[in-house]
């Protein structure tokens, strides 16, 4: 693992090359070596398995990481790919000419998280979230609890000690 | 010849004349807006005392569930069909469309996309129609209290007859939950359906204020 990434190192200047185990490695790549980079990863050296597509807000750091984690069947190993992208206009290359399951990920974090992935079919199509207006919900920045508050009517809430409660039912008198 | 004209007019319009309570269907598709019924929901009046009552007997003894799973909740229908549980020895069974069932059943959160279903499915059902709630989700919005896509609170959407509390019930509790709808049943007090016919624009507005992209005709019958 650790030979094959110093071999790609220099051609798709990845950066932050970290190996937990012998068989799971992460590394940083640019948005503009993607693509290349994960299409000589399946290609040539057997990671044909997109294992899953994810994305983390740091809202600190204002960008977000997406995730592209690998598997190759023949060595068991897995290899994690981090993409950091600005959190205003978020554009990344699409994926889905090299694993068509792609799509479904691009799909979600588009409605999640607002990223666009231009030429991904489907994209613009609600996915869990029909009929939404707001933000993209699963920014730090978008509060849920005010949103909700202001969207839906709440059941207004009773509360009562339970001491307190049984007396009044069991004795009313007292 | 105005006059001719007022004679002639019948005191009370046939349904089929559009007026202003005439449903538009304007959601739709121009094409489309003929296709479904544009007529609001009728209120059914009771027949005399005696009748109603038999009547109310014989549909508390013959509840046909819409096999319509909402949420987590509707995994605890399936033990109330095994031998167990049995709901078939009080006159229940699970029925696989709305135009077989009368009892609803929403089995826990309700997410806008749901409640878009939720609504289609209630209106299409037959009458005499009941709905009974279970899980907190469905109360209050339960653990998705400050969720931005989850209905806190269902009765505001659809008429509910009877809540089945606990995050999830078991099948006593929904057991006991379907004892007290007979019983309601019985005693006439399941009026749900009524309810929704009469108060059918406060309910459309409260569902059209949350599904914001409303493609459905206004009233699916």
């Amino acid at each position: 693992m650790q030979e094959l990434l110093d071999n790609l190192k220099e051609l798709y200047a990845l950066n932050g090359i970290t190996l937990r185990n012998p068989s799971l490695a992460w590394a940083e790549v640019t948005p503009e070596r993607l693509v290349g980079l994960l299409t000589q990863l399946r290609d040539a050296h057997g990671f044909t398995h997109l294992v899953l597509m994810t994305c983390v807000d740091w809202l600190e750091d204002g960008r977000f990481q997406v995730t592209y984690l690998l598997h190759n069947y023949t060595t068991r190993q897995d290899l994690g790919l981090h993409v950091y992208v600005g959190r205003t206009a978020s554009e990344l290359p699409s994926i889905h000419t090299l694993w068509e399951q792609g799509r479904v990920y691009q799909q979600e974090l588009h409605e999640m998280f607002g990223i666009y992935f231009p030429g991904s079919p489907g994209l613009g199509e609600p996915m869990i979230l029909e009929s939404w207006d707001g933000p993209p919900p699963m920014r730090r920045d978008f509060d849920t609890r005010v949103y909700s508050e202001e969207t839906y009517s709440h059941r207004q809430r009773t509360h009562h000690e339970p001491e307190q409660h049984m007396k009044d039912r069991l004795y009313p008198e007292d | 010849m105005s006059d001719i004209e007022q004679k002639d007019k019948p005191a009370t319009q046939p349904e089929w004349v559009k007026d202003e309570r005439t449903l538009t269907n304007s959601a739709l598709p121009s094409e489309e807006q003929d296709w479904f019924c544009d007529a609001r929901p009728r209120r059914v009046e009771k027949h005399w005392q005696v009748l109603e009552n038999f009547m109310n007997w014989a549909r508390a003894h013959s509840l046909w569930i819409l096999a319509f799973g909402t949420g987590c909740g509707a995994i605890e229908m399936r033990p109330l069909v095994t031998a167990r549980y049995d709901i078939s020895r009080l006159g229940m069974q699970m029925r696989p469309t709305p135009r077989q069932a009368s009892v609803f059943v929403i089995g826990g959160y309700v997410s806008l996309k749901t409640l878009k279903r939720i609504v289609r499915s209630y209106e299409q059902m037959q009458g005499p129609k009941f709905v009974v709630a279970v899980c907190s989700c469905a109360i209050n919005g339960g653990m998705y209290w400050d969720s931005y896509n989850t209905i806190k609170r269902i009765d505001e959407y659809i008429p509910v007859d009877v809540y089945v509390t606990g995050c999830m019930p078991r099948p006593e509790a929904v057991l006991a939950g379907f004892n007290l709808l007979k019983k309601l049943i019985r005693e006439g007090k399941a009026e749900g359906q009524n309810l929704y016919a009469d108060k059918f624009d406060w309910y459309k507005a409260n569902q059209k204020q949350v599904i914001k992209d409303w493609n459905m005709p206004d009233y699916n019958w």
